[in-house]
């Protein structure tokens, strides 16, 4: 056991170290996260199926039936929930991550371990989820009869994309929140109009081309762009740039968000 | 056995309070100030700490504990005890020094940290055990041996927030005790359960510190501190006070506790006393007693102006309340007159007390209007300490006696044989110290 040693105002050598020495404790969290879920709930998991197809039906009503948008020859409720599996993945796992560290105080106040862990652990739950939700989208595929392109092989690809992303969202949330609890005020607003503002509803495609560089800040519309590209191939456009834009953004703030987690982990315990 | 486990360098800990009192760092304020002054918001940011409320929980620590030493720390509340253990478990960091530590650490600071109410006995000890640092592996292979310690084995598979509180304890206890770490740092986590599990856990704890093991141990509970550690640390106001042999310092700390000799304390008329003293029945000053024994209350005293005939009342005081006192009001005699330097001192034959701390408070009141002239609460203080066995006592939890009453008399048990058993604290100690 090599020495530990503790010196003020150093950063520690070992956290990354740690960090790998702990990760035990980061499939624990996940899965007392996961245990404790559904526990004295009477239909269990079944809460993560119905949240997205009822947010389906509304939005295929509103945006398929009264708007009459265009769907590019894809069934309009699988357009949505094609839409619907990142965004809710991102929107759950943000505003988990985002309360992770508040609702784990009592640990952070008296255990050591690197918070990374209980941030990122937060996200696996939200994961679980989203495959739920996939196999969901397969048995609304074979419904429809719908065969997909090859280029969903590429999928995976893009849940990753998801992962980083709200990863790196989380963490900034999460260390904001530890000071400024204004933060719980923020994310359901985030992820109350997030929804209007990715394209979950619709293409994306419908934005005017001039806008659509300014609209491809929001980084949802490079991952759902994406994972509607690997689902239905050809049939849904997705925009390069867009994408381009979408995986810097996220990896800006995912590294500013380690820097800014990291440095104010330290006054945790005290500032809880 | 000569290596540092633990190596300390003037540590300091400075925590800045009120800040959320002024709601100077809420979000709103931040961004007001940023809106309207930007460039003076970033040169500003640096000052504006300083307008905090400082407090330095730790000053200038420096400590060295070796490796297998079973070290003790005690202290007042608020002395910096716990913000040390915190420093060391990594949870906050210090101000100001350096910390070397070498050899695996586990740290208990509080008894079921990360508990799960939803979850059962079984899944909690998996998750507590990761959270403690053991890896899965570990905790399958220590699982039998920690439902075992925990006793709660028919109810492994509820969730735990159906159990009662003793249990809850009890599988917490369980899952730490069975940590393995070359230092363990335990703060304070007897003070829950019954005194059966305490018994148990203090028990664990001195076969961790027998297995040559480091352990840093905080409790207000003075006996175990006694009963565990042969180095004890003294922390007041965030500074190490004393550090040295276990019974020494522990005396420091208890005769620290009270006001004790030497006090100078000016009542009304000009009265001062300028010492109160305890001595045993051969008139040694002492602050320790044996059951049985004689206490001597010594005042000594200054009054520069005549009082005529005052009142003076003592009254010895325990855990559990009062005990007896000595009382003039009740007693009908008085001296005539204090006037000039004197002494007056009050003999308890024979304390029937049983071990525990005692305090002893002090007041004296003039003879017209009965009108407080001095008074002192806690005045200085004592403890009774003996081995009962001496006294014939047999009991499987005499060393609980401290949570008894204070006050014993001679009784006689009639036992359905008929036959008479006799106890009191009276029986002539066979060798007391």
């Amino acid at each position: 056991m090599p020495q530990l040693i503790i010196e003020a105002g150093r950063a520690e050598r070992q956290y990354w170290r740690d960090l790998w020495r702990y990760r035990e404790l980061f499939y624990f969290l996940a899965w007392r996260d996961l245990l404790v879920r559904y526990k004295q709930t009477f239909i269990g998991v079944s809460w993560s199926l119905i949240r997205p197809l009822l947010t389906m039906a509304v939005l295929t009503f509103v945006f398929g039936k009264l708007g009459r948008m265009p769907s590019g020859g894809v069934p309009y409720p699988l357009l949505v929930f094609s839409g619907m599996l990142p965004w809710q993945f991102f929107s759950t796992a943000i505003a988990e991550t985002g309360n992770s560290l508040v609702s784990n105080s009592a640990l952070i106040s008296k255990v050591y371990f690197p918070r990374l862990i209980i941030a990122g652990s937060s996200v696996i739950t939200s994961l679980v989820d989203l495959f739920i939700t996939g196999v969901f989208l397969v048995v609304l595929m074979l419904w429809y009869r719908y065969v997909p392109p090859t280029t969903i092989l590429l999928l995976p690809l893009f849940v990753l994309l998801a992962i980083v992303a709200s990863l790196a969202f989380g963490i900034w949330i999460a260390a904001l929140m530890v000071e400024y609890r204004d933060f719980r005020f923020i994310v359901p607003f985030i992820v109350q109009f997030g929804l209007y503002l990715s394209p979950v509803g619709f293409q994306s495609a419908i934005v005017p081309s001039r806008y659509q560089l300014l609209y491809s800040i929001n980084p949802m519309v490079g991952i759902i762009d994406g994972f509607r590209w690997c689902i239905f191939g050809t049939r849904s456009k997705i925009f390069p740039l867009a994408l381009a834009v979408c995986v810097l953004e996220v990896v800006a703030v995912l590294i500013t968000g380690i820097v800014y987690f990291r440095k104010t982990e330290r006054t945790f315990a005290d500032v809880i | 056995m000569t290596q540092s486990a633990i190596s300390i360098k003037n540590l300091g800990k400075r925590y800045t309070i009120g800040r959320q009192k002024t709601s100077d760092d809420g979000m709103r304020h931040v961004l007001e100030e940023v809106i309207r002054h930007p460039i003076s918001w970033i040169k500003s940011r640096r000052s504006r700490r300083l307008k905090d409320v400082e407090f330095w929980a730790l000053r200038d620590v420096s400590l060295e504990i070796k490796q297998g030493e079973v070290v003790g720390i005690i202290g007042r509340n608020g002395a910096g005890k716990s913000t040390l253990l915190k420093i060391l478990s990594r949870i906050t960091v210090p101000t100001l020094g350096r910390i070397c530590i070498d050899g695996r650490t586990a740290s208990l600071l509080e008894v079921g940290t990360g508990f799960h109410q939803e979850l059962t006995g079984r899944e909690n000890i998996y998750l507590n055990g990761a959270i403690l640092g053991m890896s899965r592996a570990e905790i399958a292979r220590r699982f039998d041996e920690i439902v075992e310690f925990s006793e709660i084995e028919e109810f492994l598979d509820t969730p735990v927030k159906r159990y009662s509180s003793g249990m809850y304890v009890r599988l917490a206890f369980a899952v730490a005790a069975h940590l393995e770490p070359e230092i363990l740092i335990v703060d304070e986590v007897l003070a829950v359960g019954d005194a059966a599990f305490q018994k148990k856990c203090l028990g664990k704890m001195g076969e961790v510190a027998q297995g040559g093991r480091t352990v840093l141990f905080v409790s207000h509970n003075v006996d175990a501190v006694r009963a565990l550690c042969q180095r004890a640390i003294l922390f007041d106001e965030g500074k190490i006070q004393a550090d040295g042999d276990v019974e020494s310092v522990v005396e420091d700390y208890l005769a620290r506790s009270s006001i004790g000799s030497g006090l100078q304390l000016r009542g009304e008329q000009g009265l001062v006393i300028e010492k109160l003293a305890l001595k045993n029945g051969e008139g040694q000053e002492t602050h320790q007693f044996c059951p049985g024994e004689d206490l001597i209350v010594e005042i000594t005293y200054n009054s520069p102006n005549r009082i005529e005939l005052p009142y003076f009342m003592i009254v010895v005081e325990g855990a559990h309340g009062k005990c007896f006192t000595a009382n003039m009001l009740l007693d009908g005699m008085r001296p005539d007159v204090l006037e000039g330097a004197g002494r007056i001192s009050c003999r308890f034959g024979s304390i029937p007390l049983l071990p525990q701390r005692y305090s002893i408070s002090l007041s004296i009141r003039e003879k017209a209007n009965q009108s407080k002239i001095w008074a002192c609460k806690d005045a200085i203080s004592f403890t009774v300490q003996s081995d009962l066995k001496n006294y014939g006592y047999e009991g499987e939890y005499l060393t609980y006696a401290s949570r008894s009453t204070s006050v014993v008399i001679p009784y006689v048990w009639e036992l359905p044989d008929g036959k008479l058993r006799p106890v009191g604290l009276t029986i002539t100690p066979k060798n007391s110290h």
